[in-house]
Parts: C-alpha cells; sequence; structure tokens
C-alpha cells in the first residue's frame, strides 16, 4: 500500500502532475441551454480515434492493388475473424465521424463560437473538415468496387474541369490519366499517411487554439446573465465536464456499435473499367447535395459547360462559407446575427433537400 | 558598414537557406507528378463476331484501354462510340428500351448518332468507325 505514493512521486518528479492537474483545475466550460452541443467536437475526435484503431487493424490484411484490393476486403470480411465487424465499424464510424464534425460546425455557426478572436479556429476547423472528406473519398475507393470506382472518375474528373490546372490536378489525384492500379495506390498513401500526418497537425492545433481562447459562450447566454447582474454559471473541466463527455463517447460507441452489427457494411461488386456505370448509382451520403446539384445544371449554362458553373458554384459557395467569421461583422464591428443564421439555416436546407433528393432520385 | 554587412549576411543566409528548402521541395513536386507513359497507338480492334450481337443491343468493347459502347441498331446498322461521358467520365451503357445511349451517373441521354438527348452532358460521344470484314466485327478510329 506504501508503494503508490512512492510511484505516483516518481511520476510526479519526471512529469510534473501536479501542473497538470492545476492546469485543469482552472479550466472551465460555461453552462447554459446550448451546452449539450459542446460534446460534438469531442465526439468527433473520439470517433477519428477509431478510426485510426480500426484502420491499423485493416492494414495488417488490405493489399491496395487492383488485383487485390477487392479480394483482401473479402478476406477480410469473410475469413479473418471478426473482420467483417472491424471493417463495418471503420465504415460506419466514418459517416458518423463526418456527420458529428458537420453537427460540431453548424453548433458553432449557430453558438456564434467563431467571433473574434476565434477565426483561427474556425478555419482550423474547417481545414479539418475538408481533411475528413478526403479520407471519405480516399478510403471509398479502397476495397475496388464498381460504385468506388465511378466515383472516384467522377470525383477526379470534376478536378478537371478547374481551369488551367485543372488537368494538372486529375493527373496527381489518378497517378495518370485515368483512374486504375496507379490511383488506388495513391489513394491509398494519401489515406493511411498523408491524410492522417496533417489532421494530427492540423487537431494540435485547432485544440491548442480551443484551450488558448477557452470555450465560447454564446452572447444571448451572456447577455441574460448581465441582465440578472450575475456571472455565467461555469463547470469545471475536470472532472465534471469529461466525465459527460465520456458518457457521450460510450452512448456514440453504442450507436456505432448497434449500427455496424445490425447493418454490416457491405463491399458491392468488383470494380471492371470496361462495363457501364450501373443504374442507381450514388456516392456516400456527403457528397449527395453536390451529385444532385451536377445532374441538375444543363450542359450548357450562356457560354460555360455547365460543369464549370457547378464548380465555380461550389467553390464560390465553400469560399464564401470559409470566411463566415469575416463577414459576420460589419465595418463598425456590429455582428450580422440575423444574415448568419440566415446562412447556417439556408445552407443546412440545401444540404439535407438535395441529399434527400439525390437519394430518392 | 557593420549594418551593410550584417544586411547582406542575412540575405546570404535567408537566400540559401530559401534555395536549400527549394532543392529540397523541387524533387518531392517532381516525384508526386506522375511520368507520361507511352501507350502502342491502337487504330482498329475486332469486336467479335457478327452473330454475337443481336439488333438493338450493345456492348462495351476495349480499345486498348479505352471502352467503347458498340451498338447494333434495331435498323441493322453498326455504331461505336467512345463509352466514356463526356460529362463527368463515367461510362455510358446502350437501353434497349428507348434505344438511346444512357449514363448512370448524372442522367445523360445520347441518340445513336452519339448526340446529346438531355441532361448534363456538354458534347457528344466521340464517333468510331465500324466495318464488318466476313463474320468479323471491327471497330477503328475515324480518320
Amino acid at each position: 500500500m506504501t508503494e503508490t505514493p512512492q510511484t505516483l512521486a516518481w511520476f510526479e518528479e519526471r512529469l510534473g502532475l501536479a501542473s497538470m492537474r492545476k492546469f485543469l483545475a482552472h479550466k472551465t466550460v460555461p453552462v447554459h441551454a446550448g451546452t449539450m452541443w459542446y460534446y460534438f467536437g469531442g465526439i468527433t475526435l473520439f470517433l477519428f480515434v477509431i478510426q485510426v484503431l480500426t484502420g491499423t487493424l485493416l492494414l495488417l490484411y488490405y493489399r491496395p492493388s487492383p488485383g487485390e484490393a477487392y479480394e483482401s476486403v473479402q478476406f477480410i470480411m469473410t475469413r479473418v475473424q471478426f473482420g467483417w465487424l472491424v471493417r463495418s465499424v471503420h465504415s460506419w464510424s466514418a459517416n458518423l465521424m463526418i456527420l458529428s464534425a458537420f453537427i460540431h460546425m453548424f453548433s458553432v455557426v449557430f453558438l456564434r463560437a467563431f467571433r473574434r478572436p476565434r477565426e483561427l479556429t474556425w478555419l482550423s476547423g474547417i481545414a479539418l473538415l475538408g481533411l475528413a472528406l478526403g479520407f471519405g473519398f480516399s478510403g471509398y475507393l479502397l476495397p475496388w468496387n464498381t460504385v468506388s470506382y465511378f466515383a472516384t472518375k467522377v470525383g477526379t474528373d470534376m478536378a478537371a474541369a478547374v481551369p488551367g490546372v485543372g488537368h494538372y490536378i486529375a493527373r496527381f489525384l489518378r497517378g495518370g490519366n485515368d483512374v486504375g492500379g496507379a490511383t488506388l495506390t495513391r489513394f491509398f498513401g494519401f489515406h493511411v499517411a498523408v491524410l492522417p500526418g496533417l489532421t494530427t497537425l492540423l487537431l494540435l492545433a485547432h485544440l491548442a487554439l480551443v484551450q488558448k481562447h477557452g470555450i465560447s459562450a454564446p452572447r444571448w447566454a451572456e447577455e441574460e446573465y448581465e441582465r440578472k447582474r450575475m456571472p455565467l454559471p461555469q463547470m469545471p473541466f475536470f472532472p465534471n465536464f469529461f466525465l459527460r463527455e465520456l458518457m457521450a463517447w460510450y452512448a456514440a460507441l453504442g450507436v456505432l456499435g448497434s449500427l455496424a452489427a445490425l447493418f454490416p457494411w457491405e463491399l458491392g461488386i468488383k470494380a471492371d473499367p470496361f462495363a457501364p456505370a450501373p443504374a442507381g448509382i450514388r456516392p456516400e451520403w456527403y457528397f449527395l447535395a453536390p451529385f444532385y446539384t451536377l445532374k441538375l445544371i444543363p450542359s450548357h449554362v450562356w457560354v460555360f459547360e455547365g460543369e464549370l458553373v457547378g464548380l465555380l458554384g461550389f467553390g464560390l459557395l465553400a469560399l464564401w462559407w470559409v470566411a463566415l467569421p469575416f463577414w459576420a461583422v460589419d465595418r463598425k464591428g456590429i455582428e450580422r446575427t440575423r444574415w448568419v443564421t440566415g446562412a447556417g439555416v439556408l445552407l443546412i436546407a440545401y444540404l439535407t433537400t438535395f441529399s434527400a433528393l439525390g437519394y430518392w432520385r | 558598414m557593420e549594418q551593410a554587412r550584417r544586411s547582406l549576411l542575412r540575405w546570404l543566409l535567408g537566400g540559401g537557406f530559401s534555395a536549400s528548402i527549394i532543392s529540397f521541395l523541387y524533387p518531392a513536386f517532381r516525384f508526386m507528378s506522375p511520368p507520361e507513359v507511352p501507350e502502342a497507338s491502337i487504330n482498329e480492334v475486332s469486336a467479335g463476331k457478327v452473330q454475337d450481337l443481336k439488333q438493338n443491343q450493345g456492348r462495351i468493347v476495349k480499345f486498348g484501354n479505352l471502352p467503347v459502347l458498340l451498338v447494333h441498331t434495331s435498323a441493322g446498322e453498326w455504331r461505336a462510340f467512345s463509352a466514356v461521358c463526356t460529362h463527368l467520365n463515367c461510362t455510358v451503357q446502350f437501353r434497349e428500351s428507348s434505344s438511346q445511349i444512357w449514363c448512370a451517373c448524372h442522367n445523360g441521354l445520347y441518340n445513336l448518332n452519339g448526340q446529346v438527348v438531355s441532361g448534363p452532358p456538354p458534347r457528344p460521344l466521340d464517333e468510331y468507325a465500324v466495318h464488318i470484314r466476313g463474320d468479323e466485327v471491327v471497330v477503328s478510329r475515324r480518320a
């Protein structure tokens, strides 16, 4: 029994745990009607950790070549013990992570957490969402099935539509002129090395910024307590918020485990570069809105090709959204609250409506 | 004099450092750009026997590493088009029900002359020549 304090003292001397405890004791989280939305950042992080763990397990059997990729995933799903579950958890977790990241992003918008001085936190978060979509796009090809093959053809061909440099971007992504073995190897490299490296760096920056500026409280909550002449209630991050966050992770794990076990992720049919695109083909849900938009744009808009107009539209929309913290205040520093709320509502309406239409039509 | 020397050293150090960074990045950038791999130029391929494809049917044949859609029309004519949709690169298919060429990805529709009928494709499909030699169907590039 006397061992424990001695062991602790040994670690204390080497790690300086007391300063960490002191630091955690001072960190607080605002308590108000919207506090529950704070959990989604942590849930996204938790699901990313699940991705890393299950992805590492899949790496033990996966082979990134057109002749072996599909068969190796089939082997994982049919011969490796719990292989079907590990792959299903990886696929479901990827989807839930992107959903959680979207919820986190919109909660930041509606709670106005992007306001000065948190512009860089917003930008790093948006870049992380972009990387998450990159993970989704690159990982989608790895099983080398028909749907993923055509999704990659369409996705990389959209890049080719960028005026001037499009051809080079498409060639860089594909590793050649068309989607093939070189693309699969390249996407595997992006998926398991380049994107995880970039994500880790950005994630550290994002968390450091959250740490530096603290957790933002919405203006309405601050004003409510200003009227009451009371300080906004806070809860200690450790252990109060941390334990609640753990419960949220546990709930997320329950949802993930249920989905993965009850609805195992399918493998589909092996890709055949000389087969036509099958009827009813569609991308993952998070690319459905641009997919359906591209279906609606006519072949030509005035003198421009429809796909170029679509690409330009998506680019401008993305730029407008990324720049949100900079147009959310006017030159006098007054917040454009209605504009921001309207933009958020419109974007959610566009994404949900077009995704639903893309799924069912 | 001292200031000028310091300034010169700063420029030399900064310039040398920048040049060394560029010398590391340039090969890495070139490494990532896929090399042009010359492909054997194919001008014609055998697409099988005449009796293999009935009227009002189509199938994809390999033209080197390109997919080509061979169609035997209900009027008995033979047509061949690039099977790559001009919209976003998906592979098209022949629809027997409407005798049209259809892209499942974004619902692009072409007629049997390769012209766009509806949907987002911006250009017609490239046409290939089809010749019958004995009982063999031969698809070739148009001159």
